[in-house]
């Protein structure tokens, strides 16, 4: 890639800043050159954001449904899925999936509601109430 | 107060190449970032269908973490000082220990509990690397070096990252360089590294690494090109490989730009000046190939039409086959002078 081949294409993503990618200038030395952001890799991130958000919306409206509880909502909202949840909490996948419902979630012991918690960067009671609409 | 008056801030494309080279730098030892990742052997491939990352294959440009660390401390006889934690309050009084003897301390830390990292970028990858080189007031001056100026983080969040769970959980992992010895054999440095990694790409016995495991990607991608019923998910790998290759700090065309700029440089200090150069310019060709690829993944996993999924592939083809030829010429190699 030649310096001025670097893209500045202002990616919404960076907020401004600036991420360094490695170009030649006219004698093929190689140099660092800032660049504000590239649309292929913009679209890609966002397209993963995306996606989690599209889950998190939807296991939203499951629980408004009820079926199944907050606990699956703030996992997803932390940019998580099951397999990371049980490795931050050290809790089995099947067991996080018996907590994802509704009834057994309600009667969880405060201990294991505060490692969700900690693992998820929220409090105990967030855990267990819903922002009603956002 | 407890800021050492000398420390730089160098700016760089990784995280943990950068923060190895900026503790070179700040202790007179001048080693560029290109060089201390070529030298670790840093540069690679590897698709692993069968280990999912957030639902996904395992796709990397790049060795694991902490390879680097741990490659330039053997190549180079850099003896590097590691500690890990039990416990965060431990680990905080270290950092603090290290910083009130003037030290500057590499860290790895998780990029979802970092303030400072734009809140589309925080995803939960647990090997970021950053450097402390001081305190002001009751905060952490950070030297994170993808960013192009220093920050200072909080010590809650500063904790936070350092003990995050999950893959590559990093326990406070803190390290730092104490003294450097007087000469460093940079052209036999430079010579082992190249040859490991050319070895490395050209001869792996399973396609799970190296030139040949491109080819089993791009089979992958060919077959799912075919497929109507998986468009869906076939859109979203393509991102994700554009994310591992572009997305994660890679100085562009995963990592192979950088690689490029260690060949280059290597041709000033190694005897062999042409070949290097020469392998340089086609580390650059491959690097731009990548670049297409990338470009490709990006215009099929956005357009409606199903045809242009058969374009990836075609594109990841020209990638291999370019790098192909530079560990081939790499492996020419020698000590001698070329000219």
């Amino acid at each position: 890639m030649k310096d001025y081949e670097v893209p500045q294409e202002d990616s919404v993503i960076f907020k401004g800043q600036k991420k360094a990618l490695y170009a030649t200038d006219a004698e093929g030395n190689y140099k660092i050159v800032p660049s504000t952001g590239w649309k292929v890799e913009e679209t890609a991130t966002l397209q993963a954001v995306n996606a989690i958000e599209k889950q998190a919306f939807q296991s939203l409206e499951r629980y408004k449904a009820g079926l199944t509880s907050p606990l699956e909502f703030y996992m997803h909202k932390a940019r998580m899925d099951l397999p990371t949840l049980a490795q931050c909490t050290g809790i089995f996948q099947w067991r996080i999936r018996r907590h994802f419902q509704p009834r057994i979630f309600k009667k969880l012991p405060p201990k294991l509601l505060k490692k969700y918690a900690d693992a998820l960067n929220t409090t105990s009671e967030q855990l267990l109430s819903l922002p009603t609409d956002d | 107060m407890t800021e050492p008056k000398t420390f730089t801030h160098y700016y760089s494309a990784h995280c943990e190449s950068g923060v190895i080279s900026s503790l070179l730098r700040n202790q007179g030892c001048d080693l560029s970032e290109p060089m201390v990742f070529g030298l670790s052997g840093a540069l690679s491939f590897a698709y692993l269908p069968c280990i999912k990352v957030a639902g996904m294959p395992l796709i990397a440009y790049r060795s694991l973490p902490k390879s680097i660390i741990k490659n330039i401390e053997k190549r180079l006889h850099i003896p590097i000082k590691k500690e890990q934690f039990k416990s965060p309050l431990e680990a905080q009084q270290k950092l603090d220990e290290l910083l009130q003897q003037g030290k500057t301390v590499g860290l790895q830390t998780s990029v979802f509990y970092l303030p400072y990292f734009p809140d589309e970028m925080r995803f939960h990858f647990n090997a970021h690397n950053l450097i402390a080189y001081g305190k002001k007031a009751e905060d952490y001056l950070i030297s994170d070096p993808v960013f192009e100026n220093p920050v200072a983080i909080t010590p809650h969040a500063l904790l936070k990252a350092r003990f995050a769970k999950g893959p590559f959980a990093p326990k406070g992992f803190c390290y730092y360089i104490d003294a450097i010895p007087k000469n460093l054999n940079l052209p036999e440095a430079i010579q082992k590294s190249i040859k490991k990694t050319a070895h490395m790409m050209l001869k792996t016995p399973v396609p799970i690494a190296g030139i040949r495991s491109m080819g089993l990607l791009a089979k992958r991608l060919e077959t799912l090109s075919r497929n109507p019923a998986q468009q869906e998910y076939t859109r979203l790998f393509l991102g994700h490989i554009i994310r591992m290759q572009e997305e994660i700090g890679t100085g562009g065309g995963g990592f192979r730009f950088i690689y490029a700029a260690f060949l280059k440089e290597s041709s000033t200090i190694h005897p062999a000046k042409d070949l290097l150069e020469e392998a340089a310019s086609l580390m650059t060709d491959a690097g731009d190939a990548w670049r297409d690829f990338a470009l490709a993944a990006a215009k099929a996993s956005q357009a409606e039409a199903f045809n242009l999924l058969t374009k990836p592939p075609i594109q990841l083809r020209v990638a291999q086959e370019k790098e192909k030829r530079v560990y081939t010429l790499l492996q020419q190699l020698t000590l001698k002078p070329d000219r």
